[in-house]
């Protein structure tokens, strides 16, 4: 492989890994602080047991979310660095804020709430995890602003003098339309992956704690109870906790489905060739189009040969309109030849995507979504009117549950990008003449193998303390909260021990 | 002032923000074996029997960790601001920089992130093996940046083997040589006596008065070894005005080792807080108006002006950092007045464990 495969390789391996734990983040630090605030204003301790035990299972998330993040920063000037030169005027802009805004915001009031219990008065502290909530919202907002850059190059001129790429209007970098339909589509998505992970979490814990309620009820009929059972009230928290997260992923859900459908229209707009690859539509449809599927194509991927399908469902998916006119990859492809052929930075063999990758990935994103909502709507129905159930589905559901939302985004992200190939900036330069130049292949061999079998390692550390801390579950904490500043009359507060230390 | 000066000048303020924060607690990572070792409390001779299985070193171990418990994670941020804002102001120099120093920036990042789990998943667990791992990975992980990120900026400061077309033309060895490595060393021995005050001014007991002991050693030999950094690289690249600051960063120094001596911890950690500052200071003198000179041709140096983005770029960069930087400079010194408390072995709670329930805590 040549230092531009690799190069590709290593961005692929080290963004989709960083991306599984973003989306968690967001989304969690939201029912964190949710759920934080919930036991300030009612001073009921299950939402404090819920804050704390989210918390934990958020903090060994955040770290990996937090470490493979440097990982992205340093990356564009290591293996990218033709593109860094070329974009940097544009494109480090948002990178920089988002460091400057949003990190900051993250990692430092994210310490004050990890440390910060019994040592910051109350209402305080449940506002530093919003704020860590915040933070996260703007770092995806920058970043998908710079990403949105990369797939509809606005606001910006090419100076021949400088041979870049140079800013003309920031306004029009944030607010580029494909960020402005990007950004709600991450935010909804990421909600529901919090929402799909805590009910997951939850639905877990509602059927392990009610099978030990009832061992131990059955323990004390033949007189031989050892342990302590969950209580009723613990139950009902699984249970509640377990709706909640269901019904905030099933809200999420409606707000992706929605955006969802105004990017796939921005999408066709901006980037037909990504749409025609998503449905693998070879021929234009001046009118009509319908939506596949399932498709089996040549093998060289240039023809259709069986497919099942929706009618006119494209045309309305790409523009709206049952009757819109759909362009195809046969129509496409000489168009962009044409027109792009000629420039040094914009030469390509092919302006086709990876036809497979598209088509299948943009279904799977919309399989997974679905499977996630169905989850979720039959977690609502077997908790409904204050059962709690116990039946063997619950555990792959909670898995499965929790999971699919993650592998939705997750594939999405690699058809967003897959389909925007040859392009590293769409219309503007090809991906190959992005790469590093003095960097050697062996280089870059040498880091993607490091990263994988790093990120590898601590994927597994990570997936283990994970599931210990969820059988764990909420612990019971002291009727009056806990470590609250002050709380000691004779003032032997402050040598109390810490309420949270590493 | 030039625009692309001001940004000059930001990419070295955040370079400083870095060092003099992540330096005291890359301290305390490289230390945490010497300093985390020993009685829990020079008051306390017989060792109580309810936390004895925890063990004097443990303890010691976990007051190390927790004075930069809260903190650390904001501080490294100032690392990925000095890189977004490099990106974002001079594209060139980002771009030269990071694809030259290449396998050192792998090992620098691969630890940090070993450094930053271990610091997140250490006390996750209440097992001598998993905590003796995440050690390691502490302890090693703050060492390779400490020593590396020396070994990079000296390089960057002495010049680099780069071509017509701004890339680097050398390879992993044109970036070990001698002044460079000394560079390395003295940024780790500075960082460990940086990381020595700071535990001396979060700390009580034995820890306190063993910081104290240890930064007067490893202050000595970085005070040597940093005038013959700065002696040398001032022979080879100085300025006037940098034989000025450097020889501040080395008034600044001795005056924080005789604080320590003196037992005014405050004013010791001051010292190197600024001495370490003055030395970031003295490398962007000698470096300005280059970014990266070439020693192939100085005609292909990298400079503020050739590196930079467009004037646009600039001024709207300039307006989010003179807004946000003084607010996080802000929020960030209330999180150390948050957590200003000495912390002592007695603070230190049970650890904790998923596999058992976490102690209530009734008072």
């Amino acid at each position: 492989m040549d230092v531009l495969e690799l190069a590709r390789w290593q961005f692929a391996i080290t963004t989709v890994y960083h991306f599984l734990f973003v989306p968690i983040t967001i989304g969690l630090s939201a029912l964190v602080a949710g759920y934080h605030t919930a036991w300030l204003r009612t001073n009921n301790t299950q939402y404090l047991r819920l804050a704390k035990f989210l918390g934990k299972l958020f903090t060994i998330n955040f770290a990996l979310g937090l470490v493979t993040g440097i990982v992205q920063e340093f990356q564009f000037g290591m293996n990218w660095s033709d593109y860094s030169r070329f974009v940097g005027d544009i494109f480090g802009a948002p990178l920089a804020i988002e460091a400057l805004l949003a990190f900051f915001l993250e990692s430092t009031f994210l310490g004050l709430w990890i440390f910060g219990w019994g040592r910051l008065p109350r209402a305080l502290h449940a506002a530093c995890i919003w704020i860590v909530h915040i933070g996260t919202l703007l770092s995806a907002y920058f970043i998908l602003a710079a990403n949105s850059f990369m797939q509809n190059p606005v606001g910006y001129r090419f100076n021949p003098e400088t041979q870049r790429a140079e800013l003309v209007d920031f306004g029009a970098v944030l607010l580029n339309k494909v960020q402005l339909v990007t950004f709600p589509h991450v935010a909804f998505s990421s909600y529901m992956v919090g929402g799909a992970v805590a009910m997951g979490v939850m639905l877990w814990n509602l059927r392990k704690r009610t099978l030990e309620a009832r061992a131990a009820a059955d323990a004390v009929e033949t007189g031989g109870a050892t342990k302590v059972a969950p209580t009723a009230d613990d139950l009902t928290m699984y249970r509640k906790a377990s709706r909640v997260g269901a019904i905030v992923m099933l809200v999420a859900s409606l707000g992706v489905v929605v955006t969802g459908d105004l990017q796939g229209k921005v999408m066709t707009d901006v980037q037909p060739m990504k749409m025609a690859a998503a449905e693998a539509l070879y021929d234009t449809y001046e009118k009509d189009a319908p939506f596949s599927i399932f498709t089996v194509g040549t093998r060289d991927g240039k023809e259709e040969k069986f497919a099942v399908t929706v009618p006119n469902l494209l045309s309305f998916l790409a523009t709206g309109d049952f009757h819109g006119k759909v362009e195809g990859v046969n129509d496409l492809e000489p168009e962009l030849q044409k027109k792009f052929n000629e420039g040094k930075l914009t030469s390509a063999d092919s302006y086709t995507p990876n036809i497979m990758w598209s088509y299948w990935s943009f279904r799977w994103m919309m399989g997974w979504g679905g499977i996630c909502m169905a989850i979720g709507v039959w977690v609502l129905w077997i908790t409904r009117k204050g059962r709690n159930p116990v039946n063997r589905w619950m555990g792959p559901a909670a898995l499965v549950g929790a999971l699919s939302p993650v592998f939705a985004m997750s594939i999405g992200w690699i058809f967003t990008e897959i389909g925007r190939q040859p392009w590293v900036v769409y219309g503007v330069m090809t991906t190959k003449q992005g790469v590093s130049p003095s960097v050697s292949a062996g280089e870059v061999l040498t880091s993607m193998i490091v990263y994988t079998l790093l990120y590898g390692a601590l994927a597994v550390v990570e997936v283990k303390l994970f599931m210990d801390y969820m059988r764990k579950g909420a612990e019971p904490v002291a009727d009056d909260g806990e470590d609250l500043p002050g709380g000691h009359s004779d003032g032997s507060k402050n040598d109390d021990e810490l309420s949270f230390a590493y | 002032m030039e625009l692309t000066t001001f940004w000059f000048i930001i990419i070295g303020v955040l370079w400083t923000g870095y060092f003099v924060l992540e330096g005291f607690d890359f301290g305390v990572g490289m230390l945490l074996p010497v300093l985390g070792k020993g009685k829990a409390d020079s008051t306390d001779q017989v060792t109580d029997p309810v936390t004895d299985h925890i063990g004097e070193n443990e303890k010691r171990r976990r007051v190390l960790l927790n004075t930069i418990g809260p903190v650390w994670d904001g501080n490294e941020v100032w690392l990925l601001t000095a890189g977004g804002a490099t990106f974002a102001a001079f594209p060139n120099w980002y771009a030269t920089l990071f694809s030259a120093a290449y396998l050192p920036l792998l090992i620098i990042l691969v630890g940090l992130i070993v450094r930053n789990m271990g610091f997140e998943y250490r006390h996750k667990r209440d097992s001598v093996a998993w905590r003796k791992g995440w050690d390691t990975a502490i302890i090693v992980g703050s060492f390779i940046p400490a020593i590396l990120w020396g070994v990079a900026l000296t390089n960057m400061v002495r010049g680099l083997p780069i071509n017509a077309d701004m890339e680097f033309t050398g390879n992993l060895f044109t970036l070990l040589n001698p002044l460079s490595l000394l560079g390395g060393v003295v940024t780790m021995l500075v960082f460990m006596t940086h990381g020595c005050f700071f535990v001396a001014l979060k700390t009580d007991g034995a820890v306190r008065h063993d910081a104290r002991a240890l930064a007067t050693k490893t202050g000595l030999a970085a005070a040597v070894l940093a005038v013959v950094l700065l002696v040398w690289l001032g022979i080879e690249v100085g300025t006037v005005t940098s034989w000025v600051t450097s020889v501040l960063v080395a008034l600044f120094f001795l005056a924080a080792l005789a604080f320590n001596l003196r037992g005014k911890e405050g004013a010791a950690f001051a010292g190197t807080f600024v001495a370490i500052a003055l030395f970031v200071l003295t490398y962007f003198v000698m470096l300005f108006p280059n970014v990266m000179p070439s020693t192939t041709n100085a005609a292909w140096s990298l400079t503020t002006e050739n590196a930079s983005s467009s004037h646009h770029t600039l001024v709207i960069m300039t307006w989010v950092a003179l807004i946000f930087t003084p607010l996080v400079v802000l929020y960030q010194s209330w999180t150390y007045w948050v957590f200003r408390k000495r912390i002592t072995t007695k603070h230190i709670p049970e650890a904790v464990d998923p596999s058992r329930p976490d102690p209530i805590k009734v008072h």
